[in-house]
């Protein structure tokens, strides 16, 4: 997160409009994980398309209470050692007075904690990418959970907690380059290693079930994301949330148009996939940089994420690890490569008088940025491997093989996503509303029930 | 009796409908089904995986006939069906035993 506005010698009073405009920012935020459900869910084949929608879901309900209960005391307590924080006083955002301010800025601490919370939200969601149709849920959600405690909370207190070490040392990162991005990328790539690949990859078809679900996910994504990049400057006082908000639309705009030209020269068509991966991937990139860079630099910020992102997508094709929606292609590297970027194309003109090596700063930066990655990256890989084979070696991860094949859905969630039949088909087994019939019908079906089935009825549907 | 069963391009599906029932015929059931034939199928690419899409979308016809009107029948379903491009699928009658109306018993021509 920025660092804290220093009005000269003024303590920081309650603003209503930053306020006001935090609170609508982290409704903006929530709304990017059911944006990310359908973005994925409509990547999957139909057979994995409520277990996917229901990955990201859950972490709205996991997370929140972890957060409540202590999450926000780790991640923006007071500092130990660089590494996490903690404040009896955020235990269940107990001991935190509705009209006190977040240090050093405008708003309640309730509106910052609710604001971060939406990004813890967030960022193991979007792990679950790399891990379609093969995951046990309730091993999803004891990952997510250690996930968020063990990897998520300590890293965003090293990057945007007081104290933290990539903080302290300034390494820039305004909305998340690396601790969700990088983050969630590095550790999808963690899981995939430990768990392997899903049945069939490589041989099998595992076309998009709906490509409109993606275009919506997308949309919502790109909408939300407003939030969550102007937002994470906190406030408006100094127009550096509005620079945010104009790099966010452009770099955006720019590796959607990057990576369509890639594809279409590469692979000989626009794809509607393409242009939804690139405005992901444009997304992505500027979330660290947005705040550094002009809206020229946002557009080559932009364009350079979306041809390396289209590219990094097809590795996993070449190294055999199956990163099934491209967590680690779009995430990790667009990540990577905004969080990189800022060490050539920050100008000194944002939010801070940083400048990079295209604006006279040197390579001073760009050695931080690499040591902000290396860290994020390094630790996310390590705690997210080691989580996930615990995990593996008790509860198992993966459904089993004939579950996988029948589909996720039906064995997990004992649900279908799209009836399309006429005929409906199935019995009611149980609690199915008993219709009223007249005294005719409820002789015939009295002699059609077995003695020990009286319970169930049958339903035409 | 015989019936006539149409695999054929899903765009034609209406002129197919009109034509027959120009001819006279009172009944038909339609069918979404997926095939190939010479043509095979064709090439989908998503971030940069091809996909060769073998089975492609088709509609499947089936009306009975009697004997008589067969072969007139398969000329003009053929006719209605045909683009001139590859993929415009296939037209073939087989003998039928039976037909029963279900609501009345009629058995036989007269069910049609």
């Amino acid at each position: 997160m920025a660092p804290a506005i220093t009005l000269a010698a003024d303590t920081p009073t309650l603003s209503a409009a930053n306020t006001g405009f935090m609170l609508i920012c982290s409704a903006l935020v929530m709304l990017m994980t059911p944006g990310l459900a359908f973005f994925y869910g409509g990547m999957v084949r139909v057979k994995s398309t409520l277990n996917m929608l229901m990955m990201s879901f859950i972490s709205l309900g996991i997370v929140t209470v972890l957060w409540v209960l202590y999450g926000f005391s780790l991640a923006f307590g007071t500092d130990s050692g660089g590494l996490i924080g903690w404040s009896s006083d955020y235990v269940g955002l107990s001991g935190i007075g509705i009209t006190e301010l977040w240090d050093g800025y405008t708003i309640p601490v309730y509106v910052f904690a609710v604001f971060q919370l939406m990004f813890a939200v967030l960022t193991p969601a979007l792990i679950s990418g790399a891990l379609a149709d093969r995951v046990k849920f309730t091993a999803w959600a004891l990952f997510i959970a250690l996930w968020a405690t063990v990897v998520y909370f300590p890293v965003a207190h090293w990057v945007w907690g007081a104290g933290g070490w990539a903080f302290e040392l300034g390494v820039i990162d305004f909305a998340g380059g690396t601790a969700v991005h990088i983050n969630a990328g590095a550790a999808a790539l963690a899981v995939i290693l430990v768990i392997g690949k899903r049945v069939g990859f490589k041989k099998d078809p595992m076309r998009p079930h709906s490509l409109p679900l993606v275009m919506l996910g997308a949309g919502l994504l790109w909408f939300g994301w407003f939030g969550f990049n102007a937002g994470s400057w906190l406030g408006n006082d100094d127009g550096v949330g509005a620079l945010m908000f104009v790099n966010t639309q452009v770099a955006t705009a720019s590796a959607v148009l990057a990576w369509l030209a890639y594809e279409k020269i590469r692979h000989g068509a626009f794809t509607t996939l393409g242009a939804a991966s690139g405005a992901v991937a444009g997304l992505v990139a500027i979330t660290p940089a947005g705040g550094a860079v002009s809206p020229l630099g946002a557009i080559a910020v932009g364009a350079i994420a979306g041809v390396l992102c289209a590219m990094a997508v097809g590795l996993k094709y070449r190294f055999n690890y199956d990163d099934s929606l491209d967590v680690v292609g779009v995430h990790m590297v667009g990540g990577i490569v905004g969080s990189l970027l800022i060490g050539f194309f920050a100008t000194g003109g944002g939010q801070s008088d940083v400048a990079g090596l295209f604006y006279g700063g040197g390579l001073d930066q760009f050695w931080k940025q690499c040591a902000g990655v290396a860290g994020v990256l390094a630790y996310s890989l390590i705690a997210s491997a080691v989580l996930a084979f615990l995990i593996d070696k008790t509860l198992g991860m993966r459904v089993s093989e004939d579950d996988e094949i029948t589909g996720i859905d039906q064995t997990e969630h004992a649900e279908t996503a799209y009836d399309f039949s006429g005929a409906g088909g199935g019995t009611a087994r149980t609690a199915v509303p008993a219709p009223v019939v007249d005294a005719e019908s409820k002789k015939a079906g009295s002699e059609k029930a077995g003695s020990d089935k009286a319970a169930s009825k049958k339903v035409d549907a | 009796m015989k019936l006539i069963t149409a695999v054929v391009k899903p765009h034609r599906l209406d002129e197919i409908k009109e034509a027959l029932q120009a001819f006279g015929v009172h009944g038909l059931t339609v069918t979404e089904a997926s095939g190939y034939g010479r043509q095979r199928g064709h090439t989908e690419v998503y971030r940069g995986a091809e996909y060769t899409v073998d089975l492609v979308p088709k509609i499947r016809i089936e009306v009975l006939v009697e004997d008589d009107d067969a072969e007139q029948l398969i000329d003009v379903v053929v006719k209605a069906a045909r683009t001139g491009k590859i993929g415009d699928g296939k037209v073939w009658a087989v003998p039928v035993e039976t037909a029963v109306r279900v609501r009345t018993g009629e058995r036989g021509p007269d069910a049609l």
